[in-house]
Order: C-alpha cells, then structure tokens, then sequence
C-alpha cells in the first residue's frame, strides 16, 4: 500500500516527533509512506473563517498533491475530517473538481482508524509505564467516529493503564482561532478539562490532535501541574524518549 | 425584545464572572445530557426515529404552502381563526386586537418563546393589559424582569435562593416570616398566587410546539399543567407561534413528541400533552368560546429555500445548549435575545441582523456535539459556518483579521515557500523556548498567552528533517 502522509502544519511546524510516529506506525503496519513535498495544510483555518475562496484553493492544492497515493493518512482527525467531510462539501457546487475531491475524501484516513480499520493493525510493539487518560478530539470523535481505535491500541502498551476521564468527549476549547478570539470562553473550557484530567489521578494525557494537546499541556503548565501532554501516536510508536512532553524542554 | 447579542464579548464576560450562574450552570451540566443519555439507550429506535423526524419537518417545509393553508381552512373548520402575522408588530397588534374585543384585563399566558420573541408582554402592558406567565420559570423571570436563558427552563441561570428572594420581594400579601428554602415551598407559593389568576383571566394566551395541518389543532406539552388552565379556563385562548411548528398529520406530531421529551429533559414523555382543536362545540363540558391562532413569520420563510432552511426543523427542545460547552461557560443571557445556545447561534442572525448578531456564529469551537444531540439532525456547525461565511463575504470580520487571513492563505498555497518559513518560524521559536519548552507571554499571541502557555516547538519543521533524511543528510 501506498500511503501518503498528510503530516498537517501543527506538527511540521510544533511536533516533527508526531510526523516519524506516524511513519514508523505505517511502516510497521505494511505501509511504504511518501510525503508529498507540495503539501502545506488542509485549509481548515480559512473554511471555518468563512473564507470559502481561499479553503477551496488550499483543498485544489492538496487534492492535486494527494492524487496518487492508494491512502492518505494525517496524524490529526481535525484535518483528516476536512479532507474526508468537507472537501466534498466545499466543491460541491464545482463538477470540476467534485469528482476528484470525492475520490481523495474516500481514500483518508485519521491515523489510529487507519491502522485499526484500514490494516488491521491490533497490537503495537510499545512500552510505557503510566496512567494515562485519553483525550477525544471532537473532529475525530464526532466527524470520523475515531472513538474505540487508539484505546484498542493503547491496551497492547505495555504498562500502560487508561483511566477514562467522564468528559473525554467534551471539547478542550481549542477550536482553531476560537481560542484566541474568545480566550476567555476558552479559557473556561480548557479549565473544566484540566480538572477532569486531573482527577483521574493520571501521569499523563494524551489525544489524537495536536490543536487540543497545545492547547491542554499550555493549561497545565500555566498551573504547574506535572502531567504530561503528548501525542497518542508517539506513545504507539514507543518514541516517548524521542522528545520530551510538550511544553517542557529538552 | 432589544437585543444586546452585539456586546456577546462582554456579556461573556459577565457570565463567567457570576458564581450563582456558575453553580446552576455546572448542575445544569450534569443534569440534562445524562438523562438524555439515558432515556436514549432505552430506546433502541431512537436513531431511526431521528431520521423520521427530519424527514418529516423535511416534507413540512418543502410543501409548506400547502400546508399553511390547509392548516388555516381546519382552523376555520372547526370553528377557530387564524391571524398571519409577517412582523413582530402584526404579532403584537393581532393579540391585542383580540384581547380588546372581548375587553380583557387580565391574561396568563403559558411559555411562548414566540411572545418573547415579539415582546408581547411588554407591548401588552403598555396597552393596559396584564399579562401573567404561568410556567414557574416564566412567571420567576417575569417577576425578575429578565429575559429568558434557556428554551425549556427559562429561569435556569438562578438558583432556588435568588427565586426565594424574589417571591418575598414581589408577593408582599404572603407572610415574611414564610419558609422558602425548599423547591417544593416555592412551587407550592407559586401555585398558590396563580390559582386565582387563572380563574380571573379573561384571556389564555400559549405557545405550541406543533400544528398539526390535518384537523387544524395545536399541540403544547408541559410539565406542570399550566398550559391547560391557561388554555381552557378563560373565554378565549389565543395560540401564539410561528409558521415552521407544522406537521402534515397528528401521526407525524406524535412520532416527533417521541423525539423531543426524550431530547429535552429525558422523559419519554412530558407530563402534560395537549392537543387543541377549535373553541367548545355544543355539549363539550369546557374550552374556550374563542380559538384564534397568531402565526408569525418574522423571517423565517425567507430561509426557505435557502442554506439556512434545516434551522426551520427545530422542534426548541434544547438539547443542543444543553450539550454545548459555550453555552455551559457563559449561559444563554450572553447571546443577548431570546434564543441561545447554537440554535440560537444559527437563528438569531436571520431574524435580528448578522451585524447585530455577528459574534454568536464565530463564539463556537463547531465541536459537534449539538449535532450529534440534534433530535431532527439540524447540521448546526455547518450553518454556524454559512454565517462566517457571509461574514465574510460581507467583510464585516475585523480588517487585522482578514489581512492575517488572506496573507496565511497566499503564503499556504506557496509551498516552498511556506516549508521556508515553517522552518525558520520552528528554528526560532525553538530555541527561544529552548530553557523552558514553552512561553508565558509571546509577541501577537496574547489571546493564547493570556490564559495558557505557549508550548515551544521542538525547533525544526517536520518537512526539513524529512528532505534531510531522504537525501541521506543528517543536517546541522
């Protein structure tokens, strides 16, 4: 299978770490991956902006930069689910397009259900000895259904417990410009989900989109909580020794 | 109702800075969605009975003509009237025009958000009528003069001591020295002020959750039994609500009742459900000897059509505020009219104005879960996104905003260029945060920094350490 990595701006530019993950995850699954060298992001930030011309020249240029792969694979369900809901939406008064927008939206994928549903991926060959909470992105959750996949997985790490927080399912707060916008709405929300994590007891949390975890470990941190915030993927891979948790340095 | 949604920041603000608001906020929380919840997994058919419902508010409103008027020539049938009501004002002046022409004094009304939406108490009472609000959550914001903050519990911003407050301060005939700590005491205390009201109106004025076309009756539920003494104790009942309440058939009214007690408060089904049809006929044993129906349109069938039409669907049964964690941070006063929560989000734009109301679409992270909640699956992230949308078309967002915007955009269809920056941007702030892995405050980022830290990047793009690797080039 020919998969391509949709690696999306947050990583590129926050978390590379997030990107080989993800590359070590498909490979180990059977995957050859490429990274298609014309990608820049998913142009999420101009769709939800109301700028629909500048989201559909981003989503032309990603739906070109993707056409030949077998999958697309991004380590985020906010950008998988625009490639996969809303690109066919945004063309869809454009039959030029439509087709191949159609097409690009039925072959991606968000990471963990890619490898739980796509390569029947069960266990991962991983390590780490903690209690973690989960985190579910809305975007994956509610757009992509990306629920039961990465907790399947977490189960084979060795040592690791999950400790269900009650709302997991409820939004950080992030919400793209949202957060900076209306910081302190924001601010209220990432709050409630800072006591939600924190009362599980947990060592760390984890989450499929890097938007919610920058925007959790920056809560922790402002209050010197000694959680750690990363990445589902880096824990799958076994490369938590490859960086340290977001927002703490090296 | 004047609207205050174009201050939202503010009353945000105000919101989250009120504890009492905060405590009923956080039982509402815990409350609502978990009985939802509940009565959801008892039945299995839920999910299919979604799908019915929006298919059914579908056909309502794609034939909606037709409807109207077979709903009207019912009304007439039965021995009732109908008063088409385009604005707010018509609204007003149909109500009053009624209550004048049997003399009334005194109404009660139960819970109308249509009358909220027209103001009608207000309008009443400077017309010399007074208006009564039946519904306890009603009548306990009619005494506070504040609007309502929720769909179904209006007065759901207060707890019982702010209520208990209120009754001592407003029924001056009752004992001071009265207990008022318990719920029960307050509905007791309040049931007791209205009971002759109810009796001494001359005028019963409600709202209705559906109309049902095929015999031309309107259906109001409620929990406490004021509807139906509000409707059938006075000379005449007054049905004040808007066009899109419609149901082809009393069949289709009772597989959506199936979908909203369910999605409002968690019963399977609401205490009281009244359908009313006509005024008394010979040898009924009561009713009222007048039925008029006041439908306004007020906007709405302008939506027809249009990408806003799915809002029509809306059957208020809230759970979309009831689930949605904006509306759980600030309360519903903060959205600044009548309706709140995304469904007011979505609606309030087109009936007051999207300069007026511009704040209420972008104030969404477009999480998702009232859509998942939506009982006639209203796709309400997708409209909040139409909104933005013509904001900016409209360019009404602010011009920094949609300078950033189009320059993020010019840079992001560049990609070498953009792998360029993306690099340097990583390198920088990299080893800026290098000490600490993170920024408590940082140049243009204040709204990040003000409440959160900034985590630092780990201090190279993804992009540039994959072009190394694939060369064989370790870098640095």
């Amino acid at each position: 299978m020919r998969v391509a990595l949709f690696v999306t701006c947050l990583v590129d530019l926050f978390r590379p770490t997030v990107g080989f993950a993800a590359v070590k995850l498909l490979e180990t699954a059977g995957c050859t991956v490429e990274v298609p060298r014309a990608q820049t992001c998913c142009g999420q930030p101009a769709y939800n902006s109301g700028d629909r011309a500048g989201a559909k020249a981003i989503a032309a240029q990603v739906t070109d930069a993707f056409e030949d792969y077998d999958y697309v694979v991004a380590p985020s369900g906010s950008c998988a689910g625009m490639l996969r809901r809303h690109y066919p939406e945004l063309f869809a008064d454009d039959p030029d397009v439509l087709p191949r927008a159609e097409e690009l939206a039925a072959r991606s994928w968000e990471l963990a259900s890619f490898l739980v549903d796509v390569c029947g991926t069960r266990t991962v060959a991983a390590r780490w000895e903690r209690d973690v909470t989960y985190h579910d992105a809305c975007s994956g959750l509610r757009e992509l259904g990306v629920k039961d996949q990465p907790r399947r997985l977490l189960a084979s790490v060795d040592g690791l417990r999950l400790r269900e927080m009650p709302g997991a399912e409820v939004c950080c707060g992030f919400g793209g410009t949202f957060c900076v916008k209306y910081p302190d709405i924001s601010d209220k929300m990432v709050s409630d989900k800072e006591a939600d994590i924190a009362a599980t007891g947990a060592d760390a949390v984890l989450a499929g989109d890097l938007g919610c975890l920058l925007n959790i470990a920056g809560k922790l941190h402002r209050h010197s909580r000694r959680i750690e915030v990363r990445h589902v993927v880096e824990v799958l891979a076994g490369m938590t020794e490859e960086a340290p948790p977001i927002g703490t340095p090296r | 109702m004047l609207a205050t949604s174009r201050t939202f920041e503010a009353n945000a603000r105000a919101g989250l800075a009120n504890p009492i608001l905060q405590r009923a906020l956080a039982l509402m929380q815990s409350g609502f969605p978990e009985r939802r919840r509940l009565a959801v997994e008892r039945l299995p058919e839920f999910e299919a009975l979604r799908e019915i419902g929006k298919s059914i508010k579908d056909h309502t409103l794609d034939h909606l003509d037709f409807y109207l008027e077979l709903f009207e020539a019912n009304v007439l049938a039965t021995g009732g009237q109908v008063h088409w009501a385009r604005t707010p004002d018509e609204a007003c002046a149909a109500v009053l025009a009624i209550c004048r022409s049997v003399d009334a004094k005194l109404v009660t009304k139960g819970k109308s958000m249509v009358a909220e939406e027209v103001g009608l108490n207000e309008y009443l009472e400077e017309n010399g009528i007074t208006p009564v609000e039946t519904d306890l959550g009603e009548y306990i914001i009619q005494l506070r003069h504040e609007p309502p903050s929720h769909l179904i519990a209006p007065a759901i911003h207060l707890m019982k001591e702010q209520v208990a407050d209120t009754f001592r301060a407003e029924h001056r005939m009752l004992d001071q020295g009265r207990s008022l700590a318990e719920a029960r005491q307050l509905c007791d205390e309040a049931r007791a002020v209205l009971r002759p009201r109810f009796l001494a109106a001359d005028v019963g004025i409600t709202g209705a959750n559906f109309l049902v076309a095929e015999t031309g009756s309107s259906i109001i539920v409620t929990n406490e039994g004021n509807g139906d003494l509000t409707q059938t104790l006075p000379r005449v009942h007054i049905v004040m609500t808007s066009l899109e309440k419609l149901v082809p058939t009393l069949e289709d009214a009772a597989t959506l009742l199936r979908l909203l007690a369910r999605s409002a408060t968690g019963q399977e089904f609401s205490a009281y459900t009244t359908v009313s049809t006509g005024p008394r006929r010979p040898g009924d044993l009561d009713g009222p000897e007048q039925y008029h129906v006041v439908l306004l349109d007020n906007g709405r069938s302008a939506l027809l059509g249009g990408e806003f039409q799915d809002m029509l669907r809306c059957i208020r049964c809230s759970a979309c505020m009831n689930h949605c964690p904006v509306y759980a941070a600030v309360g519903g006063h903060a959205y600044g009219w009548v309706y709140s929560g995304p469904m007011g989000a979505v609606l309030t734009p087109s009936l007051i104005g999207l300069r007026e109301a511009v704040h209420l679409p972008n104030a969404s992270t477009l999480c998702g879960r009232c859509e998942s909640v939506c009982p006639v699956k209203i796709p309400l992230p997708k409209m909040l996104r139409h909104w933005r949308e013509r904001e900016f078309s409209q360019k009404l967002n602010p011009p920094v905003y949609r300078a950033g915007l189009s320059l993020w955009v010019w840079v992001a269809r560049r990609p070498r260029l953009y792998h360029a920056l993306a690099e340097l941007a990583s390198r920088a702030l990299g080893w800026l945060g290098r000490d600490r892995g993170r920024f408590r405050t940082l140049p243009l980022a204040n709204g990040w920094t003000a409440v959160r830290d900034m985590p630092a990047p780990e201090g190279r793009s993804f992009h540039s350490l994959w072009a190394e690797r694939q060369s064989g080039d370790t870098g640095e």
